[in-house]
């Protein structure tokens, strides 16, 4: 009987199932893609049950650190129409003497989180480093003498009076802080308020029920 | 490279003619290129959106005005001091009117605090659980909004429920609040606030067992 005599081929494989496969999860990421926000600290927020999403619009975030360092943030509005944000900085600009330039302006309506005094502002916007203006960031200044949070929470009302008011808070700041700042928001006519938390499933039913 | 190109032997003489490549593209950097992507796209995306839990707190008034006036037998105070100690009493602990009342240590588990909410809310419990349950069973079949609105009507109705004061310490850490908050709402609880501490409540909570 003659050998079978292999023959030998390319070591080739086809890469076409792959390729698609790929290109199906590649596509359906990139649709469903809503990119983790850069947060200016490291927040540790409590669980709650509420399954409410955060709403995507209309909203101004206080974010409260653990290092009890304030931060704000602002959206833009429902599209592109909208400019709140720049609105927001023209507004505080003309509140505490400081003019900005357009391109200012620009950089601070895709800004994101921030949290430093108005007087850094102008530079905190034309640092080109990245790692320079993250030590800029000390915090909104929130004392008696010197509130501008409460004009940033106030501003932020008058150019957008749907925005709700959310608090981003580290679960172990103690609460006479946040109460400092509910009750700084309360004063500009804001009664509700949503924690942001993490969700945590605790079902509770009528067997639950002590006997 | 997954391809290895074969030299084809040539014909002995004859003419050289173009050969005809085959329609074969290396697809290796298209695929290498897809699995970066592909790899960013699956760290960066932020698949769980945070949620909020939904606050709305009694107007501020200038003015002070008299506080209103809350049956004192519903009254379920809840204290929380520093390092996540939780209390609670019944009643008001009012100075002219010893014996000032005991506060009894909790915590936030299962046989803690949610136990003693849901015994004093018992009643107001039940009608929402068994609505929940018939709406899940499809024996009421209404609008998420219309049971929403009929929930709120029940806890509006409620006469018998507890009134949960949460008194938190200058100590007291913000995700206490939230978990005692978060226990008003798993327990159905009407009508609850936060409150600051009376100077009386401030020495009872000192003096607590710790």
């Amino acid at each position: 009987m003659p050998k079978i005599k292999s023959v030998a081929r390319s070591p080739h494989v086809d890469m076409t199932p792959m390729v698609d496969l790929f290109t199906l999860l590649l596509t359906f990421f990139l649709l469903t893609a809503v990119f983790i926000p850069m947060e200016p600290a490291q927040i540790t927020i409590p669980t709650s049950v509420s399954a409410k999403s955060v709403p995507d619009h209309n909203l101004m975030t206080i974010y409260i650190a653990p290092n009890k360092k304030i931060f704000f943030n602002y959206d833009n509005g429902q599209d592109t129409s909208y400019h709140y944000r720049a609105q927001l900085l023209e507004d505080m600009g003309k509140q505490y003497g400081i003019k900005f330039t357009p391109a200012e302006i620009k950089h601070f309506s895709n800004a994101g989180t921030f949290g430093l005094p108005m007087k850094d502002m102008k530079a905190w916007l034309n640092v080109k480093n990245a790692k320079d203006a993250e030590q800029m960031q000390t915090g909104i200044p929130m004392d008696s003498l010197d509130n501008q949070l409460a004009w940033w929470v106030r501003m932020a009302r008058t150019v957008n009076p749907y925005a709700e008011v959310a608090i981003k808070a580290d679960g172990d700041v103690e609460f006479p802080v946040i109460k400092k700042v509910l009750d700084l928001v309360q004063s500009n006519g804001v009664n509700r308020f949503d924690f942001i938390t993490t969700y945590d499933k605790e079902e509770v039913g009528l067997n639950d029920l002590p006997k | 490279m997954a391809e290895i190109i074969q030299e084809e032997k040539r014909q002995k003489g004859g003419k050289k003619r173009p050969r005809r490549g085959v329609a074969r593209v290396d697809m290796t950097p298209m695929v290498d290129l897809m699995a970066l992507l592909l790899t960013f796209f699956m760290l960066t995306t932020a698949f769980s959106k945070p949620k909020v839990m939904v606050i709305t707190m009694p107007e501020k008034e200038d003015k002070p005005h008299d506080q209103p006036k809350i049956a004192a037998n519903r009254t379920l105070n809840i204290l929380l001091g520093d390092s996540d100690r939780v209390y609670y009493y019944m009643g008001v602990a009012d100075p002219n009117k010893p014996p000032l009342p005991a506060l009894i240590p909790t915590n936030f588990s299962k046989d803690g605090l949610q136990k003693i909410l849901l015994e004093k809310n018992k009643d107001l419990f039940t009608k929402i659980a068994e609505y929940k349950e018939a709406r899940l069973k499809g024996k009421i079949v209404v609008a998420d909004t219309t049971a929403d609105d009929y929930i709120k009507q029940l806890k509006i109705d409620d006469k018998v429920g507890p009134i949960v004061l949460i008194k938190p310490d200058a100590k007291a850490k913000y995700k206490d609040v939230v978990a005692a908050i978060n226990e008003m709402a798993i327990c159905n609880i009407a009508s609850y606030a936060i409150v600051d501490l009376s100077p009386t409540e401030k020495e009872m909570l000192k003096s607590a067992p710790r």
